[in-house]
């Protein structure tokens, strides 16, 4: 045991409201961090695919079949309207006993093809690709409509415009909200504790529940790593916006 | 390093509350509940047969009775809380209820954080929930497989660490059940007491409880910690004996369907009142 470790074996027993364990505790300090990496993978994940999301849908809102149009709006309404927790059960209890599963080595115990952790990524890409689309609307509805006829002028086609000229102006206009959107993503990963996916949440609340001490700094340990995490997000996100100015445009 | 040490050490002592002193009863819940002329009390509403929703909506079960008891004997309203064992503790902890009836077992570990009160009410041990299907016949035959519990029990952490079970725990007793029901894991581990009443409600006809009862431990009601030597603590106390000693709690225990327990038994003979006919 190192000093620093016996530090916070000390302390614990000066302080029994502040028992650090997952400082000097092998199996807690493992729990939580493989809880940390589960969020991690849950917060790529799921910024990835409700990025695609976003820019799909924004793409097809601006379809010419009615049908596509009405899909997408359908969409948006059903996934910005109602609670991400009750998406996030309803997935996971009520859509999960018609997918396929694999029988466990039991005979018994049926594996789904989506895991928890699978239903968890779903369901919360597609309550944030929901707001995406709105946003990436928001940034397409901000180019000016005389650009998108020059780049008509100069015998585009409908596709082209959308991938050369507008979308990478849009994407520019829809950072800052994109930003808020993906933040408030990183934390709402938590929900999967509803549905026991081993995230960073549910490692936190087991370690307190075994042991009852470790609870304030557990909980302090929550507060600064969804700092950190949110922190490296934004990070990225704002090198990246600053990456992609154009001189001259929005600024 | 040192420095970040000392910095901690200052943070910790300035974020300690002051550690409640024995020798000093303030019996501010004690007084708050008669100024308000209602008990707030926390239990639970997804373990039947303690406390759960009757099909009105409305909390009832065995617990509820006791703090109904509780309420009556001092002459107040009573007002129930609904708490589940992840957060019943904090909840007793920062006032938001005044008393805590949840099931929860008595552990030395939980009696440094709130004020648990003796004579215990109730002992359980810890079993399974199993599917008939699997036959199960020792704790060992869990090794490696998933099993559901309920984020907070006591337990999981043994099964865990000595049968080499992969808890799989959720917020609530409800959602672990539904989990078994959908085959998402072989066992859903709990007290033996309430799996012996779920399994008499004929809704878990191809289910069993198939293996010998694991920890038997006492279960215990928690006041407020700097209340636990005070009037509030010691009222409890008086109480439980009075519950023992009259029979209810066997009562209580009869009227809910709960398989009688020896520990209700026994303590009931020990303290038979020699001079009541």
């Amino acid at each position: 045991m190192t000093g620093f470790e016996a530090f916070f074996v000390q302390l614990a027993e000066d302080f029994p409201r502040w028992n650090f364990i997952w400082l000097y505790d092998e199996k807690q300090a493992g729990r939580i961090l493989s809880g940390l990496w589960m969020t991690v993978k849950l917060s790529f994940a799921c910024v990835l695919f409700s990025l695609v999301i976003g820019i799909a849908g924004a793409w097809l809102q601006g379809a010419r079949n009615r049908i596509l149009r009405a899909g997408v709006q359908g969409y948006i309404q059903f996934f910005r309207n109602t609670p991400p927790l009750v998406q996030l059960l309803f997935f996971y209890f009520a859509l999960g006993q018609f997918t396929p599963v694999v029988t466990g080595p039991d005979g018994w115990t049926e594996v789904p093809v989506i895991s928890a952790a699978g239903w968890a990524i779903i369901s919360l890409s597609f309550f944030a690709g929901a707001f995406n689309v709105e946003i990436f609307r928001a940034g397409i509805e901000a180019v000016p409509y005389s650009t998108r006829e020059a780049a008509e002028a100069l015998g585009m086609s409908r596709t082209q415009t959308f991938t050369n000229v507008v979308f990478p102006l849009a994407l520019r206009v829809s950072i800052p909200a994109l930003n808020n959107n993906l933040v408030n993503l990183v934390k709402t990963t938590t929900q999967a504790f509803a549905i026991a996916v081993p995230e960073l949440l549910y490692e936190s609340v087991s370690v307190w529940n075994d042991f009852p001490s470790a609870q304030n700094p557990t909980m302090l340990l929550l507060f600064v790593v969804y700092l950190g995490l949110v922190g490296v997000l934004v990070f990225g996100m704002n090198s990246w916006e600053r990456k992609m100015r154009i001189p001259g445009y929005g600024q | 390093m040192k420095h970040l040490i000392a910095t901690t050490a200052l943070a910790s002592v300035a974020l300690t509350p002051i550690a409640a002193t024995a020798a000093e009863c303030t019996n501010d819940t004690w007084n708050r509940i008669q100024e308000r002329g209602k008990i707030v009390v926390g239990v639970k509403a997804d373990y039947k047969p303690w406390g759960f929703r009757d099909t009105d909506g409305s909390i009832v079960g065995m617990e509820i009775d006791m703090a109904q008891d509780v309420a009556e004997t001092l002459g107040v309203e009573l007002e129930l809380t609904p708490v589940v064992a992840s957060n019943r503790m904090q909840f007793l902890e920062q006032g938001q209820i005044d008393l805590m009836i949840a099931t929860m077992t008595d552990r030395a570990d939980r009696r440094e954080i709130v004020g648990i009160v003796g004579p215990n009410y109730y002992t359980s041990g810890t079993n399974i929930l199993a599917p008939k299907a699997l036959g199960f016949s020792s704790w060992d035959e869990l090794n490696g497989k998933p099993v559901c519990g309920v984020q907070g029990a006591f337990y999981n952490q043994i099964i865990e660490d000595k049968y080499g079970a992969q808890i799989v725990a959720f917020g609530g007793s409800a959602e672990a059940r539904q989990a078994l029901r959908d085959k998402k894991c072989v066992a859903f581990v709990y007290d033996d007491s309430s799996i012996g009443s779920a399994i008499a409600s004929g809704e878990w006809a191809d289910f069993e409880m198939p293996l010998a009862s694991e920890d038997d431990s006492p279960w215990g009601l928690a006041v407020p910690k700097g209340e636990e030597s005070c009037v509030f603590g010691r009222f409890m106390t008086g109480m439980q004996y009075g519950w023992h000693q009259d029979g209810s709690l066997i009562e209580w225990e009869t009227k809910w369907g709960i398989k009688p327990t020896a520990y209700l038994q026994n303590l009931n003979a020990k303290l038979a009142d020699p001079v009541a006919e």
